[in-house]
């Protein structure tokens, strides 16, 4: 639903709760929570104030001037920490690429996800508020992957996230190890599938080399080629490659091709990560790493440990963690950050972890991550510690928006699940948005 | 006076040993005997004792109670921990037949040549040295009813083992505790039959009337004396009521089908999964089913879409007998850890003793071992599991296991 729609069925609607704080709305102050920044120490008892979907102002009681129109909501006890940004995710039931091939940069998983899918309801409830939505690990490159805000929509266009020149944010999924391994054209060993991607960025530097000496010349620009086109964004840096990868040995490959075409990389699951922390260090490769409850499944990750998030802090990587939803479920997903307390990351990096630093693997951290003046105002709203399993979500806020709220039926139901929790969401009959 | 010095002879003991990182000598120690204390001890059957103490002896509990009333033996090793509660009780699983390699090799829990195939043992599948055994023993699990999957009409039979032993005989105590039953989906197949949720109780039903039937001839014994069958001996079992059938059904008119058959047959049944037994509470209550609930943490899709939070402690609230399980991974992660699931029922409904009891106490219940283990009662098997902290927050550790009196696990997890 538009915002315009929105603020029309508010208004035919009354009486409801006041849920936006978008532009035109007046501006929007929660008082009395503990506010927890990310990109600064704790306010014990905070102001925050929304204005037009953005923050305004933050600050302890007392030191944030209140705008004299400003509605005020008394959230004392209560703690607001940025929105959760989860950078792998496969809600929305997306399929990329199909058994063609085992390379598709042409496939673009926008295409493939439906935003009614109960699973991304689920999302809002777990406070998540931004997330990158990908294809499978099937392949060695399955197709673009899209970064979403999690807004009240009922069109994919109404969550994409776009640069000032309209462009659509996200990155290219690609993985290695046993996943992609399969019968022909697919690879069969390790070393073939690393000689297939060479190829195939190979004929993208040939493209991209052809485009450069043609100038623009029509009778010399090579016909367009749409996975050419994508894997030389990758090559200038202007999409990232966020990289499915487990075993010790093929985490040190990524960082092999990483080095070799130049392409930016995020390493994802990273099972064997802490097993060669310094080379991924050295190599600033940033990590999205995956907590789950035993090790196995496969091979490869049999090494997998709630340990991964701290060896790598220790080390000075990047980390962010991810629900890989559904391997683990959205409204769980400060689980992961808590786990990694427990053996050992420290508190201000595992928070971290799924707030600002997985939005600087998105590039998006200059609009999110942190609750700071003049980023968008996504927000979570918990009922007590971030880390702890007592605490609940009680509101998921994007863009000065209410998303989620625990204290509707509706709400509840997508927390808690229950009957017909699974369905999907029906488009909007009446009442503001309130599904 | 004579109580405090004691104790302090103990802990002074415990903080060296501490220091030095070893135990005592076993010269040193009254090798049966094991003290565990906890600043909270949680029984799972009373009130929680503060600065609780458990004594060992030979495998078992010979006391527990208040540090103050409860006579510590001299010369014996003692733990220390901010908690203490019953060894944990998974009380379904496949650990130990579906192994963490995840290949056709060391997956033993569906065999699927056959719709029904009660005659599969689990003792002649399990592995008690699987890596995952060890896995959830290192959070506290003590006892393990495990053995075939959903996924078949009849899949097989389960068993009850400690999560240690070398063999199966060191590990197993109960070898055969269960028949695996699937009503649903779960029960379909592709191919081959049964390829409907009607066809499949069509074959289970058809498979009991047949049990029944060689039931009747084997106790009529001379003529009409049935060669032994090895399928219809184990259904015969169940028909008896020597065994329950545990039926795993997430569907409400699913679960509706399991209580027809029970009816029909007056089995004693036992409901596995039951996303929605919420909407039958009436019914499993009026029939007595104890539920076996799917992990809270389950994934909301297919069967279990609308799988709810709060199932758990809805159960409890109705006076259902509700106990939580790992249950069956096909991929990652292999196998669920109940401690991590008894937390989410903690946040979602149940209070800490509620939670608590389904992994220990309700669990053994309802797989008829509470006799032994469950509970830290005088009499019972010396499971215990120790805690730095709350056990079910996130960032507290696992700090201690004992089983049978034995210390397996000393590795903060």
């Amino acid at each position: 639903m538009s915002p315009l729609a929105l603020l029309g069925a508010l208004l035919a609607c009354v009486p409801l709760p006041r849920d936006d704080a978008q532009e035109g709305g007046a501006p929007l102050a929660f008082v009395g929570a503990r506010l927890v920044p990310i990109a600064g120490p704790d306010i014990e008892r905070g102001v925050l104030l929304v204005r037009g979907g953005k923050i305004a102002a933050i600050g302890a009681a007392g030191e944030v001037e209140l705008p004299a129109d400003a509605e005020v909501r008394d959230v004392t006890g209560k703690t607001i920490m940025p929105g959760l940004v989860c950078t792998h995710s496969h809600i929305g039931q997306p399929a990329g690429a199909d058994r063609s091939a085992p390379i598709q940069p042409e496939v673009r998983v926008l295409d493939a996800i439906d935003v009614r899918d109960a699973s991304i309801q689920r999302a809002q409830a777990g406070g998540l508020t931004c997330v990158n939505v990908m294809p499978g690990s099937g392949h060695l490159l399955s197709g673009q992957t899209v970064y979403l805000k999690l807004r009240d929509a009922d069109t994919i266009e109404e969550l994409l996230i776009r640069d000032a020149a309209g462009r659509i944010a996200g990155g290219i999924k690609m993985a290695n190890g046993t996943n992609s391994r399969r019968d022909p054209p697919f690879p069969g060993t390790r070393a073939k599938s690393a000689a297939l991607v060479r190829a195939q960025f190979v004929a993208a530097q040939t493209y991209r080399d052809k485009l450069a000496r043609a100038a623009g010349d029509p009778e010399k620009v090579p016909p367009r080629d749409l996975g050419l086109e994508a894997l030389v964004e990758v090559l200038e840096g202007r999409r990232v490659v966020h990289h499915h990868t487990h075993r010790h040995d093929d985490i040190l490959t990524v960082l092999r091709l990483s080095e070799e075409f130049g392409f930016r990389v995020v390493l994802h699951h990273v099972s064997d990560g802490w097993k060669v922390a310094g080379e991924i260090a050295a190599a600033r490769a940033p990590c999205s790493v995956i907590v789950i409850d035993s090790p196995g499944g496969k091979e490869e990750a049999l090494d997998v440990d709630f340990k991964t998030g701290g060896v790598l802090e220790r080390a000075g990587v990047s980390v962010s963690f991810h629900t890989d939803d559904y391997i683990t479920d959205s409204r769980l997903f400060l689980r992961s950050p808590a786990l990694a307390v427990r053996a050992g990351m420290s508190r201000a990096a595992a928070l971290a972890a799924v707030t600002l630093e997985a939005a600087r693997q998105l590039e998006l951290d200059a609009r999110i991550g942190s609750l700071e003046v003049g980023k968008d105002a996504d927000l979570a709203i918990l009922d007590g510690d971030p880390l702890s399993v007592y605490t609940l979500v009680l509101e998921t806020w994007v863009e000065g928006v209410r998303v989620f709220d625990f204290a509707s039926p509706e709400g509840r139901l997508r927390a808690l699940g229950g009957d017909g929790a699974g369905d999907p969401v029906l488009a909007d009959l009446c009442c503001g948005g309130e599904r | 006076m004579k109580g405090l010095a004691r104790l302090a002879a103990v802990f002074g003991g415990f903080l060296a040993c501490a220091a030095s990182g070893r135990f005592p000598s076993a010269a040193a120690q009254d090798a049966g005997v094991l003290v565990v204390r906890g600043r909270t001890v949680h029984t799972a059957v009373g009130a929680p004792i503060e600065d609780g103490i458990v004594v060992c002896r030979d495998g078992k509990i010979a006391a527990v109670g208040p540090a103050a009333t409860v006579e510590v033996p001299g010369g014996a090793m003692v733990l220390e921990a901010a908690v203490v509660t019953p060894g944990l009780i998974d009380a379904h699983s496949v650990v130990g037949l579906s192994g963490r390699l995840n290949q056709p090799h060391d997956q033993d829990q569906l065999e699927r040549s056959a719709p029904v195939q009660p005659e599969l043992r689990a003792v002649d599948a399990y592995d008690p040295r699987e890596a995952l055994v060890a896995w959830v023993r290192s959070f506290g699990v003590t006892t393990i009813h495990t053995g075939h999957a959903p996924g078949a009409v009849i899949s097989g039979q389960t068993l009850v083992a400690k999560t240690t032993g070398e063999t199966v005989d060191e590990a197993v105590f109960v070898p055969f505790a269960m028949v695996a039953a699937t009503i649903g989906e779960g029960a379909t197949q592709d191919e081959e039959p049964p390829g409907t949720r009607a066809k499949a109780v069509a074959l289970l039903r058809q498979e009991l009337v047949r049990a029944k039937e060689y039931a009747t001839g084997r106790d009529a014994g001379g003529e009409k004396q049935p060669d032994r069958d090895l399928r219809l001996e184990t259904l015969a079992a169940v028909l008896a009521g020597e065994r329950p059938l545990l039926v795993t059904a997430h569907r409400a008119h699913d679960i509706a089908a399991a209580l027809r058959v029970r009816e029909e047959f007056g089995l004693r049944m036992v409901l596995d999964g039951g996303a929605e037994a919420y909407l039958m509470l009436d019914e499993l209550r009026a029939a007595g089913i104890p539920v076996i609930v799917h992990p809270t943490m389950a994934r909301a899709g297919g069967e279990t879409k609308n799988l709810g939070m709060e199932t758990p402690h809805l159960l409890q609230e109705a006076g259902l007998l509700a106990a939580l399980q790992s249950g069956y991974e096909s991929y990652v992660p292999k196998t669920r850890v109940v401690l991590f699931e008894a937390a989410i029922a903690a946040r979602y409904g149940c209070t800490f003793a509620d939670a608590l009891r389904l992994v220990t106490i309700d669990a053994a219940r309802i797989l008829g071992i509470d006799a032994r283990v469950g509970s830290l009662e005088v009499g019972k098997d010396a499971d215990l599991a120790l805690y730095d902290g709350d056990p079910f927050e996130y960032t507290t550790h696992c700090t201690g296991v004992v089983i049978e009196g034995e210390v397996v696990s000393r590795e903060a997890r």
